[in-house]
């Protein structure tokens, strides 16, 4: 299972612009590279990543080989009520990871 | 009356032409061709106009496998007026293709930021898509030291 780590302020004021940061372990192999015997290294990157607020998407974005190993995202959203964030990491070689961040609005 | 340089001229000109055509098509066109490309994808027939858009990335990158990247928007970011989406373009990666991300009103603030591999010096250009359908760009040149993805060999 691929190691991600999400960053979400735990409360944050009703309306306010909340900064998120998302990272995940993985090489984004990009397809371009050889071995030294030549052979192309297949690629396997992530290709999407998802960002739904209380069941509803706030944030996707699609990848591509251009994107360092490790993939670092940060993006915003408005605290608009409390619940959960969930964000669904999906690649090549049927990669998947998903990881949820509670957030509470006063 | 043909002078010497006149007839040098025009002999140069013809001699010139043919070879310049034979040449191949090198790589430099072949990847500015894939980014206008790229770019006519995502706008089609649009105009896409300079101006909304702040794309952050350091002109001077020692290493090119990890680049931090931040695009910024501006816009109020409400439902009548928002940032639909943002793409990222580099000119001399293999594939121009970075990034690209959909928004919303929910989003607040239209701000993105990750951190990209660029193959080599060139523009890197960032197009952000309005609710209102138009088109704004932002373009930094870098110069890139240490290419990513040196060890395979490129080119």
């Amino acid at each position: 299972m691929a190691r991600v780590v999400v960053n979400v302020p735990p409360e944050a004021k009703r309306g306010e612009v909340i900064e998120i940061r998302t990272l995940a372990g993985h090489p984004m192999e990009t397809g371009f590279r050889r071995t030294q015997l030549g052979e192309v290294i297949p690629r396997d990157i992530i290709r999407t990543l998802v960002c739904t607020y209380n069941g509803v998407e706030v944030f996707r974005a699609e990848l591509h080989p251009a994107i360092a190993a490790n993939p670092l995202l940060s993006f915003t959203t408005v605290a608009t009520e409390s619940g959960t964030l969930e964000f669904r990491w999906t690649g090549d070689n049927g990669f998947s990871a998903t990881e949820k961040a509670a957030i509470k609005v006063v | 009356m043909i002078t010497r340089r006149h007839f040098l001229l025009l002999t140069g000109a013809a001699v010139a032409m043919p070879v310049k055509a034979q040449l191949p098509a090198n790589i430099a066109e072949i990847r500015k061709a894939a980014l206008t490309e790229a770019i006519g994808k995502v706008v089609g027939n649009s105009r896409v106009r300079q101006g909304r858009v702040k794309l952050d990335i350091p002109p001077l990158i020692d290493n090119g496998n990890a680049v931090p990247v931040s695009v910024e928007v501006e816009s109020p970011m409400t439902e009548a007026d928002h940032v639909k989406t943002i793409h990222l373009f580099t000119e001399r990666n293999p594939q121009p293709y970075v990034l690209s991300v959909q928004l919303g009103p929910r989003a607040g603030k239209a701000r993105i930021a990750t951190r990209a591999r660029i193959g080599d010096s060139g523009d890197v250009t960032a197009i952000a898509q309005m609710s209102d359908g138009s088109f704004w760009s932002d373009s930094v040149r870098v110069i890139v030291t240490l290419s990513a993805c040196l060890e395979e060999g490129l080119i």
